[in-house]
């Protein structure tokens, strides 16, 4: 049971962290953000590698992003997607009514315009996942009320 | 016992190859690269087969001389390809597999390691000494 603390609480001190160290040195409020995307995306990568091990080969993108949905998020988060929407273009929106990480912050307005701090590290995590599957995307969050937020992934066609 | 490992990216490059140094290397790396086509011609017939994850025995390559090569593909897109003596005793299609799932195994933990990016060769040695336990020992 400990071990979901473990990760809350870890990703907590590593946004107080980047941030602090960014106050030292003369970098602006978006450099943060891309830092924590990035060392989301590189653990995405590992992270599928590890879980696609066993798992039958994709047959379309849909699939894969229902994988992302399901086993995925369970694996991290220990619970599914709510919900995932497509307009069968590139666009999927994922949508997680009670997401782990904003649980223990607010269960309403209050904070809100910090969530996007903590919400980095999972774009980055889908994105590292995706990537490794080869699917080039760019991966953006919202929320409109804590805890609940909106994953939006955006394929890129090459 | 495989004559020659070879681990390639999804941008069909090398991350890894190695072979048993008895005569010219060249020709493995040879051999290798013409059974990317191969793995690839299976990758895409396989969209309307059976949806299974594992790829291997894609047959003698090159029919004069008497190796055997076989392929794996995992759901990165990343091939491993082993080039096996087929002069020497008959492997059986489960050795094979569990050969080709200690080279998986072995990639993850590549994989997982923060110092290693992805797209770089491999220099692991614990992926080393895995690969070259699965070689013939020629002295």
């Amino acid at each position: 049971m400990a071990d979901e603390a473990l990760f809350l609480l870890l990703h907590n001190e590593i946004v107080s962290g980047v941030y602090k160290s960014a106050e030292q040195g003369e970098v602006e409020n978006g450099r943060c953000i891309t830092k924590l995307e990035n060392m989301g995306f590189r653990v995405g990568q590992g992270l599928i590698e590890r879980f696609t091990k066993d798992t039958a080969r994709f047959k379309d993108e849909l699939d894969i992003m229902k994988f992302i949905c399901k086993d995925f998020w369970t694996t991290v988060f220990k619970k599914q997607i709510d919900n995932l929407r497509t307009n069968h273009q590139g666009i999927y929106v994922l949508q997680d009514n009670k997401f782990r990480l904003l649980t223990q912050m607010s269960a309403g307005k209050q904070y809100l315009e910090h969530a996007s701090k903590y919400l980095a590290f999972t774009c980055g995590l889908i994105r590292g996942g995706l990537s490794n599957l080869g699917i080039k995307s760019i991966v953006t969050a919202e929320v409109s009320s804590m805890p609940a937020c909106k994953f939006q992934v955006m394929i890129q066609k090459l | 016992m495989a004559v020659c490992i070879a681990v390639i990216a999804k941008e069909n490059y090398p991350l890894y190859i190695r072979s048993t140094p008895t005569e010219n290397e060249l020709k493995f790396h040879y051999m290798v690269h013409t059974s990317l086509d191969v793995v690839d011609e299976k990758i895409s017939a396989m969209g309307k087969a059976l949806v299974d994850q594992r790829e291997l025995y894609l047959g003698l390559l090159y029919p004069t001389e008497d190796y055997k090569v076989y392929g794996y593909v995992t759901n990165s897109k990343v091939k491993f390809v082993m080039v096996v003596d087929s002069s020497n005793t008959a492997l059986r299609d489960n050795e094979i597999r569990s050969m080709f799932r200690k080279l998986h195994n072995s990639y993850t933990d590549v994989m997982c390691n923060p110092f290693y990016n992805p797209g770089d060769r491999i220099q692991s040695r614990a992926f080393d000494n895995m690969v070259m336990s699965m070689m013939i020992q020629v002295c």
